[in-house]
This record gives structure tokens, sequence and C-alpha cells, in this order.
């Protein structure tokens, strides 16, 4: 999927589709961050690092629904697709380019 | 002094009332950076939107429904709010505010906006405890709270203020009299027929209204007891509200020597005696008029805004003023010059049976006052003449008769109006910026264009005006059929209607609910899909299988999320009953994962803080291992049960509550409930565990158990209602298991008992709940329920349920 690719990164496996269940996000641990991977009810694959532009708020913790998911701290709703927080908000999380390749989860992570 | 000089200029306000806060929105709409502010409140709150005191005396709108600027607004404008310390003293040379508890804030530019003081006849005993004015929150919480004791109460004054303060009092179940000197009832708003239809419109509601009664004295030793008329009758009362008229509140510019006439004096663009200050609101006097109504005070704050940020000058102009009693069910309107003179016509229609009395005043064919009494569904369309001086020749014979029959329109509404006609009163919006803000913005709901626009936000009598407005220019796309609330913007249906088709259409799961209701969204959303597990959970015990997606994070994590991502972990304290073993174990557990912070709740129980997400399993393992299970401190659910020693230890105790609080957190701990859930049981009436601020409070007497229901603290505090009074220790715990199912199964999601006692009112829960097969069968279907409920979520977790939720997906580098 799309995102921006920081020249340098690689793609790594981070694990399967099951280990993430639907409608829910788990956590990958990174030199850059926390980065959190969506599955969505549809089994489409997101990642976002895991911080809302609000106060920071974990959006692995959140409710997701559709492609979106609503921060656990003060209800912000963010795309996943593309980070940005739902009008009235202003305010955008970066994203980290993700694919599947079968089951297998890529995040492209690392570079500059 | 020998300051570094602020980049931006200084604004102070000393009053943060309606019209002082409404100038500050007007000056940041205009240039949201130009100062730095800081408002000094003797109130302590935000701002809130004062004329809706009525309806919050009357019990139809909560406090916080009426608060119109929360802290966040002054926060999020940067805005220093000082809120519940006076200004005491203007130190006009050195252009300094002093507070009184001695908060010092220099100013470039200071705005007065303190309002005016309720006028208090000095007659003998008007000092007494139980004599209070109505002019705030505070006086609102005196009434209401006397209501409740019992006695009558004695209001003097019988115009807009002092009749909405009677209705409210009446409402609240308090008898009570109005007493008003003059022979009619509101003189300077209505004239002598309407002022008598109105008289029996209130004596129907059950008020007691005494005219051309002088009031000679309040009588009472430590605390008023009655009121004595100059004719001698003697009114028994345990409160008297004074609302017979405000006058300006100008100690402080007086002080400061601004020069005051019985207000604080302004010229036409708001400015005072000094350069730098400016003044706005009831304090003012105007060209030697006074003000005690918003909407001249919307004109003002603009006025004002224009002057300090030099955008403009501009000069304020008074305008003709509209008033609307507001009480539920009467309607009427009165503005301008309503009694003429000998150079005026006057045009009445006169509907006795309907109770329906018009008078238009006429000057040279133009309109320049009215009341509408019975029906004021025109008031618009004649205020809008009166203003414009419209000339009226042409209507003249149809003119009582509204625009419909005039025939300017068809159908007759706010649709014939012209865009510079006022809709909202109390907000000053024209039908013009509403059509607007309805076109740029796409609006289609009236919530929508309260957001956009404020108008229909205040005392709501325009409400009907609005929703046509939005009818009309959305094609009729919008019905105006009274809606119930929709739970959330994925449905239109709302809370009662989908639990009802939950049992009735026997859904048993979240999809199937959405599809059988034609839900808009796939998947729901972080609003309705909680509620829905919640109705699920509690309509199918045992067979529902919760789903932890639609569960708010903390209610999946069994822990409450903090702000900075760690967790805080809360064991249950039986009773607020703790031992050497249960704190050994806390003690080891805080050692050995280094837990940042042990604190006492407010709940009677410890709290860990800081938790990290992946050791929450381990910390569950090891407090489990001695004995101690969730508090589910997290949870819409049954959280704490707090005890006081009780009859064990305590020199008055009368009965072992610390005993019966275990008996009763073993019966209920581990149920779901629309909201927290909160009990309490006290051992004597003194009732040191707050059983009377609680959803459910026990307290004990001779006799047995006093049992209360409906309380909380929070936000907005409110005492329990008396549900029922019992001898023996079965009862208690009967009641208390067939009030929580009610509310579990009655109440909407995320509404405590608080609100919902009040929506449903306690005597149809009193009733119902005195019924024994109701009250058993509740209690039954409450048992049944908590046999699949208790089950410890942190054992289940610590043994392996959802690993996921705890450990990271991966580390990368
Ligand atoms: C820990 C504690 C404060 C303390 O250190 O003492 C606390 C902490 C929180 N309270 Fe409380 N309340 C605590 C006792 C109270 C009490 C006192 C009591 O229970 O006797 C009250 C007033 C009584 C009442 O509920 O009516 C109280 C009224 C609130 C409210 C307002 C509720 C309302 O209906 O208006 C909220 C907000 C809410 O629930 O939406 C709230 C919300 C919160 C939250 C959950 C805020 C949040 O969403 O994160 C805090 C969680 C902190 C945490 O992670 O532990 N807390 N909170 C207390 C835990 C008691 C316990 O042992 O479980
Ligand atoms: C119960 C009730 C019902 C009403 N109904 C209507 C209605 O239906 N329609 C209508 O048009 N009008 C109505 N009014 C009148 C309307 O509320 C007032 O005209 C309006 O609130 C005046 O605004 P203000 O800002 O001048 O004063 P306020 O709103 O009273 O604000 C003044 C504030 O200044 C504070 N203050 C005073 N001195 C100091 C000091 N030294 N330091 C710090 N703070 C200070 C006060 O505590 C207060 O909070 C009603 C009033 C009441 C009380
Ligand atoms: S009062 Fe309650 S909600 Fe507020 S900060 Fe304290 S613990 Fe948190
Ligand atoms: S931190 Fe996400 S909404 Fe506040």
């Amino acid at each position: 999927m799309d995102g921006n690719i920081v020249s340098g990164s690689v793609w790594r496996a981070v694990g399967v589709i099951d280990d993430i269940p639907r409608l829910g996000s788990r956590v990958v641990v990174s030199a850059s961050g926390d980065i959190a991977v969506f599955r969505t009810a549809d089994d489409r694959i997101f990642a976002l690092y895991d911080s809302c532009p609000h106060k920071q708020g974990k959006l692995s913790q959140g409710i997701v629904h559709g492609d979106q998911v609503t921060c656990p701290l003060h209800n912000w709703v963010i795309g996943l697709t593309d980070g940005q927080a739902v009008a009235p908000d202003e305010g955008c999380t970066r994203t980290v380019p993700v694919r599947l390749d079968g089951q297998t989860i890529l995040l492209a992570v690392g570079g500059s | 002094m020998n300051m570094i000089a602020p980049k931006r200029r200084r604004l102070v306000l000393i009053g943060n009332g309606m019209a002082g806060v409404r100038a500050l929105e007007e000056i940041l709409a205009r240039t949201p950076q130009a100062f730095q502010i800081t408002v000094f409140g003797a109130e302590p709150h935000g701002n809130y939107n004062r004329i809706m005191l009525s309806p919050v005396l009357a019990g139809e709108k909560t406090f916080d429904s009426i608060v119109t600027n929360d802290r966040a607004w002054y926060e999020a404008n940067g805005i220093e709010l000082i809120a519940g310390e006076a200004a005491v003293a203007i130190d006009r040379d050195n252009r300094m505010v002093t507070g009184e508890h001695g908060t010092v804030r220099p100013y470039d530019v200071l705005l007065l906006a303190t309002g005016s003081n309720p006028v208090i006849i000095p007659v003998p005993g008007h000092r007494l405890p139980g004599v209070i004015s109505f002019r705030d929150i505070a006086d609102v919480e005196t009434m209401i709270a006397s209501a409740r004791q019992g006695g009558a109460a004695v209001v003097i004054g019988g115009g807009l203020l002092g009749l909405e303060a009677a209705n409210g009092l009446i409402r609240n179940n308090m008898p009570t009299t109005v007493l008003h000197l003059m022979p009619t009832l509101m003189e300077r708003q209505l004239d002598p027929v309407s002022a008598g239809l109105l008289k029996d419109d209130l004596i129907r509601r059950g008020l007691t209204v005494i005219t051309e009664a002088n009031t000679k004295a309040v009588l009472g030793t430590d605390k008023v007891e009655a009121v004595e008329l100059a004719d001698g009758r003697i009114l028994p009362a345990s409160l008297v509200v004074m609302a017979v008229g405000i006058r300006p509140n100008t100690a402080l510019a007086k002080a400061a020597g601004l020069e005051c006439g019985r207000g604080v004096q302004v010229d036409d663009g708001m400015r005072t005696s000094d350069p730098a200050i400016f003044a706005v609101g009831e304090c003012v006097e105007h060209r030697g008029a006074l003000f005690g109504l918003v909407a001249p005070l919307w004109d003002m704050a603009k006025i004002v805004a224009d002057r300090v940020t030099e955008i403009a000058e501009s000069d304020y102009v008074p305008s003709v003023t509209g008033t609307r009693l507001k009480v539920t069910g009467i309607d009427m309107f009165s503005a301008g010059d309503f009694t003429g003179d000998e150079h005026t016509d006057d045009i009445v229609f006169r509907d006795a049976a309907r109770g329906v009395h018009k008078r238009l005043v006429v000057r040279e064919e133009k309109l320049i006052g009215c009341v509408l009494y019975g029906e004021a569904r025109d008031s618009a369309w004649y205020f809008d003449m009166i203003r414009n001086g419209t000339d009226i020749s042409a209507l003249r014979d149809l003119l009582v008769f509204g625009p419909a029959a005039a025939g300017v329109g068809e159908p007759a509404g706010p649709e014939t109006l012209p865009d510079t006609a006022e809709i909202c009163g109390c907000n000053g919006i024209s039908k013009g910026r509403i059509l607007t803000a309805i076109a740029d913005h796409k609006l289609t709901t009236l919530d929508e264009v309260r957001a956009r626009t404020k108008a229909s936000s205040s005392c709501g009598s325009c409400t009907g005006l609005v929703e046509r407005l939005l009818a009309h220019a959305t094609g009729g796309a919008y019905d105006t059929a009274p809606k119930v609330k929709a739970m959330c913007k994925c449905t239109s249906h709302g809370h009662d209607a989908v639990r009802a088709a939950i049992r009735e259409r026997s859904l048993k799961t979240i999809p199937a609910v959405r599809s059988a209701m034609g839900w808009t969204t796939p998947d729901g959303c972080a609003s309705c899909r909680p509620a829905l597990n919640y109705y699920l959970l509690c309509a199918w015990p045992g067979e529902y299988r919760d789903d932890s997606r639609s569960r708010f994070v903390n209610e999946r994590m069994h822990a409450n999320i903090q702000k900075d991502g760690t967790y805080s972990v809360v064991p249950r304290m039986w009773g607020g009953v703790t031992s050497a073993k249960e704190l050994r174990a806390i003690a080891d557990v805080v050692e050995k994962f280094d837990i940042p912070t042990v604190k006492v709740t407010g709940g009677q129980r410890i709290d860990l803080l800081g938790v990290r997400k992946e050791q929450l399993p381990e910390v569950w393992r090891d407090l489990n291992a001695a004995g101690m299970v969730s508090g589910h401190a997290y949870g819409k659910a049954l959280r704490t049960v707090k005890t006081c020693v009780g009859s064990e230890w305590c020199r008055f105790g009368t009965q072992d509550s610390t005993g019966m609080g275990i008996a009763l957190e073993e019966m209920t701990w581990g149920s779901w409930t629309p909201h927290k859930t909160k009990l309490a049981v006290s051992g004597c009436p003194r009732n040191c565990a707050e059983a009377t601020i609680k959803d459910f409070g026990v307290i004990a007497t001779e006799a047995g158990w006093d049992l209360h229901v409906g309380g909380n603290g929070g936000i907005k505090v409110r005492v329990t209602d008396l549900l029922a009074k019992v001898t023996t220790d079965d009862e208690v715990r009967e009641y208390c298991a067939a009030f929580m199912q009610m509310y579990r199964e009655e109440a909407h999601y995320l509404e405590r008992t608080a609100p919902w006692v009040e929506r449903v009112g306690i005597e149809s829960i009193r009733t119902r709940m005195a019924d024994p097969i109701e009250r058993g069968q509740l209690r039954d279907r409450f048992l049944e329920s908590q046999r699949h409920a208790q089950r410890d979520p942190w054992a289940d977790r610590a043994a392996g349920v959802d690993r996921h939720e705890f450990t990271a997906l991966a580390t990368v580098e």
C-alpha cells in the first residue's frame, strides 16, 4: 500500500494477518517510535505511528470502525489511510507503508 | 516598573458573565492574537447562560447544558480565567487590577462587565437566612435544596424574574405564593387584560397570587419563618425569594473614580470616562438608559470589540427589545410601547375561550408595540415591523390576524420575513445569518444550525422558527416532527427503540442489530458499538458473547489508561476492608514491578498507577495469588461499595454497615451497567460513607435501613431520593438487586442513575419497586445475570486470554 517510503527503508516481516484481531490493532516497536498496525473488518491492513496528533494518545488502543480509528483519550477520529484527523479536528499522524505478502505483514521501516 | 514589554496588549475583563464573555468572543473573532486576556470572575465557574437558570430551576435543563463557555474554551483561546475571585480594586494610574485573594494583573485595556445586583427591600428581617434573590446558579441550588426540605415559599415580585422563580418552585413541589405590589402582574410587559389571563394560568398551575400586596416584614428568629403583609396577613414560609428589580453593579467603578450615574456611564463606543476602560452589559448606563435583557448586550459586545481591536469606530444604537416569559406552556410576547397614548390606536383581538389576547399599538401607520398572549407564533413578524418602522397602512385591516391572513406570504411563517428579521432574540441572530449558514455549510439538522449560529441554543422559544427556516431552505428534507435523539450518527433510532428491537426481534449480535435497524455505516462507530455491546449483554445474559472490539480501551484492558499510555490497577477491597496479607501482596507487587505511584482512592481502596501494558497480566497474577480480584475501577460496571465502621466499632453505629457493604459488594460485583455504579452503606444517619450521593445508598437507622437512589458526586452533584425504608437485611439485598436490574434494563448507555431517575421520575420507580412481584422478578433477573458475570477478568487474562492485547507484535530496529 502507499505511504511515504523513506529512502533506505526496507520491507520487514512483522507477523501474519491473524496476529491482529479484526477491527483491532497491534504495536510494532521500532527505533523511530511505536507503530500501530491495524486490521479492518474486511482484512485490510494499515499502519500509523502510535501517537494521536492531539495529545499523543495511543491509537493502537482505540476503537476501529470502517477505515478510521477513534483515539482512546479524547475521541478524535483518525483516518487509517492518510493519518488525517476527521473534521472539525485538525492534525495528522504519519503513516507507515505496509503491505501483505500472502498472510505475512510487511512494514517499510528503517532508512533516514 | 522595570519589565520587558509584552508583545501582545493586555486585556483584563472583570465579570465573567454573559456580556463580558460575549465581548471576548467578538474580539477573538476579529483578532484572535491581539490580546493577552485575563478574566476575573466572582462566580466559581466558566460562563453560563444566565437566562436559562429558570428552566434549570424548573427541572427542564441541567446546569451543564447551559454552560456556554467551559474551562476548555478559555484554555483553547489562551485566556487566563481567575474564577471565584472578585476584582476588588482598579489602580487607574498604574493600570492594575487586584483580586480579593491578592491576584494582581496589569492591563492596557480594561473591560468592565460586572452585571447588576438584585434589589433587596430593606424590610425588617431581610437578612435572615432563607431570604435570597434569583440571580445565579447558587440561588437556584438554594431553591432546589429548600424545596426538598419541604415548607412553603413566598416570592416577592410578580415581574418576569419573580414569576419564573415561582413557576420553578411549584415544579419542585413547593407551595408558592407570589406577592406583587401593583394591581396587575408584569405591568411593564403586559396590559391589564393579558396580565389577567396570565394570573389565571398561573393559578391553574397551583400558584397563589396576591396583587397589591405590600410586604411589611420578614419574620423569624434564626431563619425565615413567615412574611407579614401591611394588611396584617401572615404567610408562613421557609424560603423568601426577592425579585423586585436589579441595580447596576457599579461599586468597583465608583471606587476607581469612573463617572457613574445609576450605572457606569459609557459613550456610544462603550468607553467609560477613562479612555482605557470600557464597560458592557447590565452595569452600564448609556444616554441615561439602563439594561436588563440580553439582546442589547450582544450589540454592545460587537461595538466594544470593534473599538478595542480598532477595526471600526462603530457606535451603539439602542433598539427596541422584546420579552417572553420562560414558563413552559405559557405563550406570550411583548415588545415596544404597548400602552399607547392619545396619539396612538389600538388594534385588539380577543378569543376568551382559547385564552388568546393580542394588542397592537399603532402610531402614524407604524406599529410601535405589541402584546401577544396565548398565541405568540407571529411575534417575529410583528417585532420586525416594530424595529424597522414598516408602514402598515396596506395591511392594517388584517394585521392582527398575522402574516397568513394579511396575505404577505403563503404559507405564513418565517420564510415571509425579510433577511434582517431577528429570529433568535437571545443571541441576536437574524434570518439572513441562519440562511447563510445553512447554505454555506450544508446544514440539515437543528443541532447543526445551533452549533454554527447559536440560534435556538438559548431559551429555545425560537426553535419552531429555526426549524421552519431549515425545512424551507432544505426543500422540505427536514422533518419538523418531534424526534427522539438518535443514538449516534450511524442511525436515526434512539436508544429505547434499539433496546426494544433487541428484545422483541431477538437480535443477538451487533451486526444483526445494525442490519435489522438500518445502520448507515458498516461497522458502527466508537459511540454506538459500546452501547450495542452493553444492550446485548444485558438482554441475553450467558448467551451473548462479549465483543471486545466494541469495548472502550479500559474495559478491553481491564485497567484505566493514563495520559502517558500506561495503566492503573485497582484491586477490589470488599467494603473498603483490607488485611495485612492483602497489603503485603500489594507492597510486593509495587516493588517487584517498580510501580511509580500508590494512592488511596476516593473509593476506599488502593490504586497502583503507572503500570506498563505488558506488565499487566503479571501484576494481576500476583494479586490473584493473594486472593484479590479486579475492582472494575475502569468499567461501566459496579465500582466500589463504600462503608463506614458501623456498629462493630463506632459508638453511634446502629447496624453493621461494613458487613452489609461487603454483602452487597459480593452480590453486585462484576455486573456491567449503563454507566458506572457506586454503592455505599452508612451505619447511622451521620452518614460517614456519603451514601446520599451514591447510585444506591443505604443508611442504617434504629428501626432498620433507609434505601436511597440516584445520587452522584461528579460535575453536578445530585443528592439521592429516598426509595424505601426497610427493616431486614434480606430486603436491603432484594431492593438493591432489583434496583440495579431496573437501571440496567431501562437506562440509556452512559446515563448514570441520577439523570435516569430525573428522566423517568422517582415516583414511577418507587411505585414499581414497591410492588413485591415486580421487585422479585427484577431481583431474579439480576441474580441470573450475575451467575454469568461474576468471573474475574484479571484471572482470565493472567491465564492467557487476549494475550495479543498486552504484547507487541514485533520489534524492529
Ligand atoms: C482513582 C480515582 C481518584 C482517586 O485517586 O481517588 C478516580 C479516578 C478517575 N475518575 Fe473518578 N475516581 C475516583 C473516585 C471518584 C469519586 C468518589 C467516589 O467514588 O466516592 C467520584 C464522585 C462520586 C461519583 O461517581 O458520583 C468520581 C467521579 C468521577 C466522574 C464524574 C462522574 C459523574 O457522573 O459526573 C468521572 C467522569 C466520568 O466517569 O465520566 C470520573 C472519572 C475518573 C477517571 C476514570 C477518568 C478517566 O476516564 O480516566 C479517573 C481514572 C484514573 C485512574 O486511572 O485510576 N470520576 N470519581 C477514584 C477511584 C475510586 C475507586 O476506588 O474506584
Ligand atoms: C433568572 C434570570 C432569567 C433571565 N431571563 C432573561 C430572558 O429570558 N431574556 C433576557 O433577555 N434576559 C434575561 N435575564 C437577564 C440576563 O440574564 C442579563 O441581562 C444578562 O445576564 C446580563 O449580562 P451581564 O454580563 O451584564 O451580567 P451577568 O451575566 O450577571 O455577569 C456579570 C458577572 O460579573 C461578576 N462580577 C460582578 N462583580 C465582579 C467583580 N468585582 N469581580 C469579578 N466578577 C464580578 C458576576 O458574578 C457575574 O458573574 C434573566 C436573568 C435572570 C437572573
Ligand atoms: S478529579 Fe478524577 S478525573 Fe479529575 S483529575 Fe482527579 S482523578 Fe482525574
Ligand atoms: S490524544 Fe487522541 S484525542 Fe486526545
